[in-house]
């Protein structure tokens, strides 16, 4: 293991997070209450308040590239129950968007089932274009 | 004198969950109140944007606000949950943020007119709970509906952030209260605040299906015979993703899901057609039958 070594251009992509989510990963304090909350967390390969962590230490692309924040639900649990105010559900979209942005597609419109169309509520694929589309 | 409230309906309240409306607007019939379709009225975009630098998503929400003042009217009742919370919370959002507002009406240069913050936005619970009153609501009822036993889930967006929340955040108890106004027993669902998996039900249909489950096996355990819910995406996969839910824990057992105004519309004594229960995936009418009320 090697020393933590935060380069410039580590710094800018937490900062872009930060700007994005309008909130500062460097508030959070590791109490894990995000986690002990989060409906998703056993289906994520970085827990909320390990992603907070990463995002700290300037390790974006590894919680960019995790399927933390496709598993997430935006549910808001997570943010509402933070002792120190971070909207984490924000963060989780941003570290969404960073990848929209680029026009990435989580969801394929055209990759969805007929059968599927057929049944889903217009409530359902607006929500998932809106999160998982650009 | 019928009191006519503007109504916003949102996509799904207009499709799939039809039920749900035409429900909404009997129950608010026997209470002299009508739902005014809100004169053109666009999706509000589901959920809410959470992020920082870009208005681009509150937009459609802070438009359809902009046409309940632009009709002169100053209160916007929903049904869905998520319309309701995506339209308070971008509603909440330019109040406390003038220089974005500002930005946004911008945007809709081609409007006749401006916003500014001076819609309310609220939903059926609320106006049940705080114009019309659970006391009346109990004199309305025809067939009270002792002998069931009911589960309230409330789910995220009524109640998430607290700044738009209906009621307390972590210990919501409007819906129980008007079960119990109905004549229904209650049971308190301990993950009736806990999401349902949402939008996911499109692309990891097993993990909603995971969370439906849960959530009607706690139902079951605490003695619920049905759930109610008020948000057409929870219906769908609370009711429809049972099926999934089966196919992956063999000791599932279905349970119906209503809206709550089904179960109201039935207690004020509609018959059984206008009820709605067609469309469910598990079908609410034997458990009725056998209980009595159909
Ligand atoms: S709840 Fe807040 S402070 Fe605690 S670990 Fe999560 S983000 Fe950090
Ligand atoms: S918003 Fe996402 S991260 Fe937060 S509790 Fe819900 S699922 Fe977990
Ligand atoms: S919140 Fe839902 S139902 Fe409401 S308009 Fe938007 S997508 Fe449609
Ligand atoms: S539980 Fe699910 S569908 Fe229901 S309000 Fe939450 S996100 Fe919506």
């Amino acid at each position: 293991m090697g020393v933590l070594k935060l380069t410039r251009e580590k710094v800018q992509n937490v900062d872009l997070i930060n700007r994005i989510s309008g909130q500062n990963v460097y508030d959070c304090y590791q109490c894990g209450r995000c986690t002990s909350g989060c409906p998703s967390a056993d289906e994520m390969d970085i827990v909320p308040s390990q992603t907070m962590k990463f995002l700290q230490i300037g390790e974006v692309d590894r919680v960019v590239e995790s399927n933390t924040p496709w598993v997430c639900l935006a549910c808001l649990i997570c943010s509402v129950r933070c002792p120190k105010g971070i909207d984490i559900a924000a963060i989780m979209e941003a570290l969404r968007l960073v990848k929209l942005r680029n026009n990435y597609d989580f969801v394929h419109p055209n990759r969805i089932p007929q059968e599927d169309l057929e049944e889903l509520p217009p409530i359902a694929l607006v929500s998932a274009f809106r999160k998982m589309t650009p | 004198m019928t009191v006519k409230i503007p109504y916003y309906p949102g996509c799904t309240l207009k499709a799939t969950a039809k039920n749900f409306e035409d429900t909404a607007r009997l129950v608010a019939g026997v209470f002299d109140y009508e739902l005014d379709d809100l004169y053109r009225w666009n999706c509000c975009g589901a959920v809410y944007g959470l992020s920082e630098d870009n208005v681009m998503h509150k937009v459609a929400p802070v438009r359809n606000l902009l046409r309940v003042k632009e009709v002169g009217e100053k209160r916007v009742l929903t049904l869905c949950s998520m319309c309701f919370n995506t339209l308070k919370r971008a509603n909440y959002y330019v109040r406390k943020n003038k220089d974005k507002l500002e930005v946004i009406n911008a945007i809709m240069y081609l409007e006749n007119t401006t916003y500014d913050g001076s819609v309310e936005v609220i939903h059926l619970l609320e106006l049940l709970r705080d114009e019309i009153g659970f006391d009346k609501v109990k004199k309305a009822v025809k067939k009270p509906l002792s002998g069931i036993t009911v589960a309230s889930y409330y789910g995220c967006l009524l109640l998430r952030p607290n700044e738009i929340a209906i009621d307390n955040m972590e210990q919501p108890t409007v819906m129980e209260d008007l079960m119990e106004a109905l004549g229904a027993s209650v049971i308190d669902l301990n993950v009736k605040t806990e999401c349902c998996g949402a939008y996911q039900t499109v692309p990891r249909k097993d993990l909603v299906a995971d969370r439906t489950n849960l959530i009607v096996e706690e139902a079951r355990k605490a003695g619920a015979d049905l759930i109610i819910t008020s948000c057409p995406l929870c219906h769908f996969n609370l009711d429809r993703r049972q099926k999934e839910a089966k196919e992956r824990h063999p000791d599932f057992h279905p349970m119906p899901i209503l809206y709550f105004t089904q179960l109201m519309a039935l207690a004020f004594g509609f018959e059984e057609e206008k009820l709605g229960f067609k469309p469910h995936y598990v079908d609410p009418r034997p458990l009725l039958k056998e209980r009595g009320l159909l």
